[in-house]
């Protein structure tokens, strides 16, 4: 896989079937499928847990928000992610190009994905320090590298603002 | 390695108000990338790069940090901004 930067676009360019698969499993895996963990993740209290009145009004008014916000972005991403549907079972190398003004909801998509994972998984620190395990395996093993590989790429992205 | 202690803004306030402070803090997470937590720092707090970092390292160092105290309703405010970047934190009343 290449990754660059091509006037308004950050381009994946060589992407082979695997991780084009990958890629097109952020938006589902960014929903928390009523795993408890990964919700309360995502909606984490607003307080330590003293202030039930705070925490009740923000269920009540903020967390509707926050879910707006993070199904705009994820479906933002999956409307990007068209560009890689039609051949699935092809095993040619394939090219995603994702809007500069996108960046943002990509930064959100791949992060809520990676934190639901993360939450799903019950993954330990020590586990995500990891970056040299392989990724054949367990279906354990396959998660921390989509959630190692999302993070790659938002930091490519974040450089990319940052630029 | 030793870390500068970073600085936490608090707001101006009328007498009236001096008896509500709180404060927003962010806790430790070890899933959200160190230079995202960074950009979201400047980005919510308008915090040069520096200060943004002082305040992701004593998160990652040490749990939590104390990111701005002052009024109740701004303080909410700064919390739903981090939640919609996906950072844990929480407001607390200063005692």
């Amino acid at each position: 896989m290449e990754i660059c930067r091509r006037k308004n676009q950050i381009e994946l360019s060589e992407l082979d079937p695997f991780l084009a698969e990958l890629l097109r499993q952020i938006p589902a895996s960014a929903d928390p499928g009523g795993v408890p963990a990964a919700d309360e993740r995502l909606f984490s209290p607003p307080t330590d847990g003293k202030e039930a009145e705070i925490c009740a009004e923000w269920k009540l008014y903020v967390q509707p928000e926050l879910q707006r916000l993070f199904q705009t972005a994820t479906q933002t991403v999956a409307a990007d992610l068209e560009q890689l549907n039609g051949n699935e079972k092809s095993f040619v190398n394939r090219t995603l190009r994702i809007p500069s003004k996108h960046a943002q909801a990509w930064l959100s998509a791949l992060n809520q994905a990676r934190l639901v994972i993360a939450a799903k998984n019950n993954f330990t620190e020590t586990e995500l320090n990891d970056h040299f395990r392989s990724p054949i395996g367990s279906r354990r093993d396959l998660s921390l590298f989509q959630v190692n590989f999302y993070g790659f790429l938002q930091e490519f992205i974040l450089r990319e603002l940052e630029s | 390695m030793t870390t500068a202690e970073p600085t936490i803004e608090k707001e101006a306030r009328s007498e009236e108000d001096l008896d509500v402070p709180w404060q927003v803090v962010v806790h430790n997470d070890p899933v959200n990338l160190m230079s995202y937590v960074t950009m979201v720092f400047q980005r919510v707090f308008g915090y040069p790069r520096e200060k943004a970092e002082r305040h992701m390292l004593e998160v990652h160092l040490k749990g939590r940090s104390v990111l701005w105290s002052g009024m109740r309703e701004r303080a909410e405010l700064y919390v739903q901004q981090l939640h919609g970047y996906l950072l844990l934190a929480t407001l607390e009343k200063v005692y």
